[in-house]
């Protein structure tokens, strides 16, 4: 039998490698790569729990379900943006990305 | 029987997964990144199978794999004139991102290695206990308790403002 510890184990390692990603990569859609992998751990964790500890109901299920529409739409527009920074600058390297900087 | 074979499933789609994340945070090249991503989210959906969610599956598969994906491609042949160029790695962030992660997975690991839940969990939980099209259609669709119509609707509101955003965004001025 597959016990929750389990799940909870796996989506904690692949939330914390989309942590790593974050941290450590430079170009902007490496760094989108790595929260999607950060969303996906948190969505397993929803649908995990709801089947494990509370196999009667289904928020866990409709959670995930929002979240996977949410993120995609979180996608889209980091996308838009990335290619509009490429536009202007021709470098998506968060490190030629300071404008703002004061 | 049945039982540990699903876990012998669930073994092999756990190594697939992690070895395709540390992978898709690791490759030097994006397009390799992008699809070892495609990797994780298929294992995603897999987990969800094992679960019993077909339908939340078949979501996963058409929204993320299907769609994020090629956004992501889509994306990164944009902005990559050399197509598949490759990153050169710079040595602080890498030993800051592995401290922060191994931290943060550390603490998690400890916490959910100890925790026993509340309550226990049955027996025949992740049987044949499969959640019926209908009502799923039923839940998301109706107004009362349990029920997401507005969630949904807020949802396809957000979708839509982010379709105009994202066009408002990316056209050429």
């Amino acid at each position: 039998m597959i016990s929750i510890n389990h799940y909870l184990v796996l989506s904690t390692i692949l939330f914390f490698v989309g942590i790593y990603g974050f941290i450590a990569r430079k170009n902007m859609l490496a760094v989108l790569i790595s929260v999607e992998l950060v969303l996906n751990a948190v969505e397993i964790n929803f649908s995990v729990f709801n089947r494990y500890l509370y196999p009667e109901q289904m928020e866990g299920m409709f959670f995930s379900l929002f979240g996977i529409a949410i993120s995609a739409a979180e996608t889209a527009v980091a996308i838009a943006i990335i290619i509009n920074v490429y536009r202007n600058i021709q470098n998506i390297d968060i490190r030629h990305i300071d404008k703002l900087k004061g | 029987m049945e039982l540990s074979s699903n876990l012998i499933i669930f073994y092999l789609l756990a190594a697939f997964m992690v070895v395709s994340a540390i992978l898709a945070v690791a490759s030097k090249r994006i397009m390799r990144a992008a699809t070892c991503l495609l990797f994780v989210l298929i294992g995603t959906a897999g987990l969800y199978l094992l679960l019993n969610y077909h339908f939340l599956a078949a979501v996963q598969l058409s929204v993320y794999a299907g769609g994020i994906l090629v956004l992501f491609l889509f994306a990164i042949f944009l902005t990559n004139p050399k197509g598949d160029a490759v990153e050169p790695r710079d040595k602080r962030r890498v030993i800051m991102g592995i401290a922060g992660a191994l931290c943060g997975a550390v603490v998690t690991g400890i916490i959910v290695l100890k925790q026993f839940f509340l309550y226990p969990v049955p027996d025949g939980a992740i049987g044949d206990h499969e959640v019926s099209m209908k009502v799923i259609g039923t839940a998301l669709m109706g107004t009362e308790k349990y029920q997401y119509l507005l969630p949904f609707e807020a949802l396809s509101v957000l979708l839509l403002a982010c379709i105009i955003g994202g066009i408002l965004i990316a056209r050429k001025s």
